[in-house]
């Protein structure tokens, strides 16, 4: 069961610069997060507000200027076999089908075939893909290809899954339908889920906790606890207080950046 | 497109070779059509002493494959080691664009002062001719992976060994394919040239040559036909296995 005194992702004390042509930018300044076990929780700003950075961070796949990430107490020093990625799109493999795709994390930790095998059905089964197996990511829409991304992402079994913008690139319908079909796996598997949106209705719609970041340099702004029943009814006033309330906290931050 | 649209342009270069050859009415500058295709009706038979058209095309194409496989084993890793791995790039760079314009005939006389007059003089004109679009590809390809489909691995605890074999080869596969192709077309053109050199005995460069000497133009057309012939079948193949194996390539968009 879910143990919400367990904290597995903490970032203490985190700034990133990046070094560019026109001199050092700061994009995220002393950024401070707790993340327990089993929350679902939404990183949410503004495009170039340094989100993903922080995500990559997590991820192991880039390092801090200063601060540290801990994951499950151990500090971050590379890509952790307890989280796993779901990225925007393209990051399936064309030559690869499905299966071989869902089957990729389990492949690279050495999980024999037969073995692997189950498990990916298994979690195609859970995604709705049991179908698509032998398919090519191409013959699939972009929605398709987002739950075979996050089967793969959930094949490896890993505590905490990241996932940055990963329904960015789809319809609106189709971006709903996959909200939905998120909780229920989210429901279904108990996991972590550490998820980058720039879409304050998606953050409403899925987070236990949203975490507002500021313009650059990024920076946690504020923490908010959505405690609606699921499923939240988009349209209903409660849903619509919240979404004000955020976006009502977003609009102050880029105004007071302005008066900088 | 209809089929026979492509046919259309090489039909009418016969008809105007036909018409010339007529006007000239001097089979050692332009033999007649005819007398040039029948070359081909005795592909087994002896060309004036020089062997037949087969036994020289035969050793061409040996000769082509043994120079192009001894530059694949050299240059496909080469270039995946230098693609993925910059500052092997950076260091090995200037030498490869200082040497990658000069063309192989230019290598010829160092090739003789080197090797000899031989197999092995040809085979290092052809290795010289087409490793460096081999080569170019291969980083190109490797260079130009998608950087998702990298940390995607990562994310998974690939090794770097498995990140090469899983992903980068992969993925770079098309482009290394299609160096492969560009890197054969030269190759071919190398192997005809350097079969040209005094010294050889063999080949289809050879046989050009030979039966130029004795003044049978309609045999070293037919010979150039036949260097036409093999190089479009092998583009072909080339092609084929490109839309076959990396159909994916076109198709993820």
């Amino acid at each position: 069961m879910t143990d919400y005194d367990k904290i597995w992702v903490r970032v203490k004390h985190v700034t990133k610069k990046f070094a560019t042509r026109k001199g050092e930018v700061t994009a995220l300044e002393d950024v401070n997060l707790e993340i327990h076990d089993g929350q679902f929780v939404c990183l949410l700003g503004p495009s170039g507000c340094g989100k993903t950075t922080l995500l990559r961070m997590i991820g192991g796949l880039d390092v801090p200027t200063s601060g540290t990430i801990t994951i499950d107490g151990k500090v971050v020093d590379g890509p952790s076999p307890k989280m796993t990625m779901v990225f925007q799109e393209y990051s399936l493999y064309p030559w690869r089908t499905v299966a071989e795709n869902v089957g990729f994390g389990l492949e690279m930790n050495g999980v024999p075939f037969e073995e692997r095998r189950a498990e990916v059905m298994k979690e195609l089964k859970l995604v709705g893909l049991e179908n698509f197996a032998d398919s090519y990511p191409y013959e699939l829409s972009g929605g398709m290809r987002q739950r075979a991304a996050v089967a793969r992402a959930l094949a490896t079994d890993p505590a905490v899954m990241l996932m940055d913008e990963p329904f960015g690139a789809l319809d609106a319908q189709t971006r709903n339908k996959m909200q939905r079909e998120l909780l229920n796996i989210w429901q279904e598997t108990k996991k972590t889920i550490l998820f980058v949106t720039h879409s304050v209705d998606e953050a409403v719609y899925l987070a236990d906790k949203i975490v507002v970041l500021t313009p650059r340099p990024g920076t946690v702004h504020e923490i908010d606890e959505i405690d609606l029943p699921r499923p939240r009814d988009r349209t209903s006033v409660e849903f619509a207080q919240i979404r004000k309330n955020i976006l009502h906290i977003i609009e102050e931050l880029e105004t007071g950046n302005q008066n900088i | 497109m209809k089929w026979y649209f492509k046919l259309i342009l090489p039909a009418l270069f016969i008809v105007a070779w036909e018409i010339a050859a007529i006007l000239i009415n001097n089979s050692y500058v332009l033999p007649r059509v005819w007398d040039t295709l029948v070359v081909f009706t005795t592909p087994f038979a002896d060309l004036f002493g020089c062997g037949s058209l087969i036994d020289n095309s035969l050793i061409s194409i040996y000769r082509v494959s043994l120079g192009f496989i001894i530059t694949c084993i050299i240059a496909v890793p080469l270039g995946i080691l230098l693609g993925r791995y910059q500052v092997l790039e950076d260091f090995s760079d200037g030498l490869i664009q200082i040497l990658r314009p000069i063309p192989p005939m230019a290598w010829v006389p160092l090739s003789l002062a080197w090797f000899g007059i031989g197999l092995a003089s040809i085979e290092f004109i052809i290795v010289i001719g087409c490793i460096f679009p081999i080569l170019v590809n291969t980083i190109d390809g490797v260079k130009r992976v998608k950087k998702s489909w990298i940390e995607t691995a990562r994310i998974y605890q690939a090794r770097e060994w498995q990140v090469l074999s899983k992903v980068i080869v992969p993925a770079a596969a098309p482009a290394i394919w299609s160096g492969l192709r560009v890197g054969f077309g030269i190759a071919w053109m190398s192997v005809v040239a350097a079969e040209m050199l005094p010294g050889t005995t063999q080949g289809l460069g050879y046989l050009i040559m030979y039966t130029y000497n004795w003044g049978q133009v309609q045999m070293v057309i037919a010979g150039m036909i036949a260097i036409g012939i093999i190089g479009i079948v092998m583009d072909q193949f080339f092609q084929y296995v490109q839309k076959r194996k990396f159909g994916w390539e076109a198709l993820d968009k």
